[in-house]
């Protein structure tokens, strides 16, 4: 069997939106465990929203930080990884060891926290 | 007009803030709700230390104050993650028998950890720092709007912005290892440096809220000064906000035209602040990590001299163009080596400069090549080079003198 990406965009909102798409959990809930009872799952999360990002590159020799999410469009998503981290900086430190960021760059983003119960 | 009570409050919110702060953020977990419970124990000693007197202690006072205001807090809302544990610790503190004594290491470890974070090189340079003013300094988030012109709203987003990224993505509460301490440092150093230049070079807006950056950035200087007197840069940095902020009285005359050193009246310098620099700089130096804040100092120290010593400040701007090769700093070596060496010394160091396109626009470039080649006697080329100095000014006063120089040629 293949293994597929599921990207999952959309537009940031807040307040009263935001509540409304939250009352979508059971959905979410349901989707996740019947992939999981199927064994369909490797992982799956969601982020925090983009004012979390930070987004690393060593493009011009040397390695930067820019606060914020990845915004140019001609570059592709290329892959991921899913880490375990304590908190930012370890996980930029794992950042900066991927060799994509000498021609690329690396969006890091928290997951949330999620309690499926 | 002036209430003694209020007084000890607003100097307690100005001294202690930060360190109370500081340690409740470590106890909390969480920036904003630790400045809240904070901003509520100030708001507790403006109704009990009139009625009840001010504590002997006030900076314990309101480390009490502010933990049971977060205890509180934490009680009434049920959103925050793992709010049991945090509450029992809390509750743990308040419980000890001597709750109020923080050992002296832990105070300053606390607020080395509230600097690394508020300066952490994740958060956007303007959200480094508001924030660094708002938690370490003494400013209001509208003290902040005013003094960088923005709206009052805006700045209180970008606080809350930053404040959320450091819970969100969680920037450690901590100070840097080792081996990330002295870009860490130099990055800490940067932000207060921005804070104090905004205060100092600005033109524009408020002129008392724009000194108050620059005390502020002094106060900073010296508080890293006392958590960090081991890094050389960290004198260096203090030294060259002091001597800079020496002859703020002086560098602008009764028409707002910025003066030159060498033009300035120098009974408005302040000899006291002078001193200070002069000694922070001789502290940087005798730890021996030259870096590029020591050098402007040492730089300044030379050029408030009555007569200064032009080989040494060209030399000076060597080592600084060495560690940080800028087009400025090299305009400044041209300049000094042109006093130094004759102005055929200076201008074979500004002349490359004229093809560099990010220069191009700049009018203290075109303005230094004016200089040195009417002092070299070339009347024809520095007259073409005033011209383009006063078309590239945008300030009426400065066109004008560069008119009175053209005139004289």
């Amino acid at each position: 069997m293949a293994q597929y990406m599921l990207l999952l965009y959309a537009n940031e909102v807040e307040g009263e939106e935001l509540a409304e798409r939250e009352a979508d959990l059971p959905i979410w809930t349901e989707l996740t465990k019947s992939l999981e009872e199927a064994g369909l799952l490797v992982a799956s999360g969601r982020l925090h929203r983009t004012t979390s990002a930070t987004t690393v590159s060593a493009m011009s020799g040397e390695t930067e930080l820019t606060d914020g999410p990845f915004a140019i469009t001609k570059e592709a998503l290329a892959g991921y990884y899913l880490i375990e981290a304590d908190n930012l900086d370890e996980a930029l430190n794992v950042a900066r060891r991927v060799p994509l960021i000498r021609y690329g760059h690396v969006e890091v983003r928290p997951l949330m926290d999620l309690d499926l119960e | 007009m002036s209430d003694p009570t209020a007084d000890a409050v607003a100097r307690a919110f100005r001294d202690e803030r930060a360190a109370v702060l500081a340690t409740l953020i470590r106890h909390v977990g969480d920036f904003q709700l630790a400045e809240d419970a904070v901003q509520d124990a100030y708001a507790a000693a403006l109704t009990t230390w009139p009625r009840d007197g001010v504590p002997a202690n006030p900076g314990a006072w309101l480390t009490v104050a502010a933990r049971r205001r977060a205890i509180d807090r934490l009680r009434r809302d049920r959103s925050v993650a793992d709010r049991a544990e945090r509450l029992a610790e809390l509750v743990r503190l308040d419980q000890q028998e001597h709750p109020v004594v923080t050992p002296e290491s832990a105070i300053v470890d606390d607020r080395l950890r509230l600097i690394f974070t508020c300066c952490h090189p994740a958060l956007d340079m303007a959200a480094r720092v508001a924030l660094t003013l708002r938690a370490l300094g003494g400013l209001t988030t509208g003290e902040i709007a005013r003094a960088f012109l923005v709206a009052e709203p805006t700045m209180g987003k970008r606080i809350v912005r930053a404040k959320r990224k450091i819970a969100d993505a969680r920037i450690p509460y901590e100070v840097p290892r080792d081996e990330e301490l002295p870009d860490r440092v130099r990055g800490v150093l940067r932000v207060v440096y921005l804070i104090f230049n905004e205060g100092y070079s600005a033109t524009e807006g408020d002129r008392l809220v724009r000194e108050e950056l620059c005390n502020e950035a002094i106060r900073l200087g010296l508080l890293l000064r006392e958590l960090m007197p081991d890094h050389g840069e960290v004198w260096g940095l203090l030294a060259l906000m002091l001597l800079h902020d020496s002859r703020r009285a002086a560098r602008v005359d009764k028409r707002g035209r910025y003066l030159a050193i060498e033009e300035q009246d120098r009974s408005l310098w302040d000899e006291t602040r002078i001193r200070e620099g002069l000694r922070a700089l001789e502290r940087s130096v005798r730890l021996r990590q030259p870096g590029q804040y020591q050098l402007q100092a040492a730089i300044t120290a030379l050029q408030i001299e009555p007569s200064p010593d032009w080989p040494q400040i060209a030399d000076l701007y060597g080592a600084l163009a060495k560690l940080t090769p800028t087009a400025v700093v090299e305009l400044n070596r041209a300049v000094a080596v042109g006093f130094a060496d004759g102005p055929q010394a200076g201008l074979a160091l500004l002349t490359p400069l004229l093809d560099d396109p990010a220069l191009a626009r700049y009018q203290p470039l075109h303005a230094a090549h004016a200089e040195l080649l009417g002092r070299a006697g070339d009347r024809d080329g520095a007259a073409r080079a005033y011209e383009k100095a006063i078309e590239l000014s945008g300030n009426a006063v400065e066109r004008a003198e560069l008119e009175r120089r053209l005139q004289a040629l």
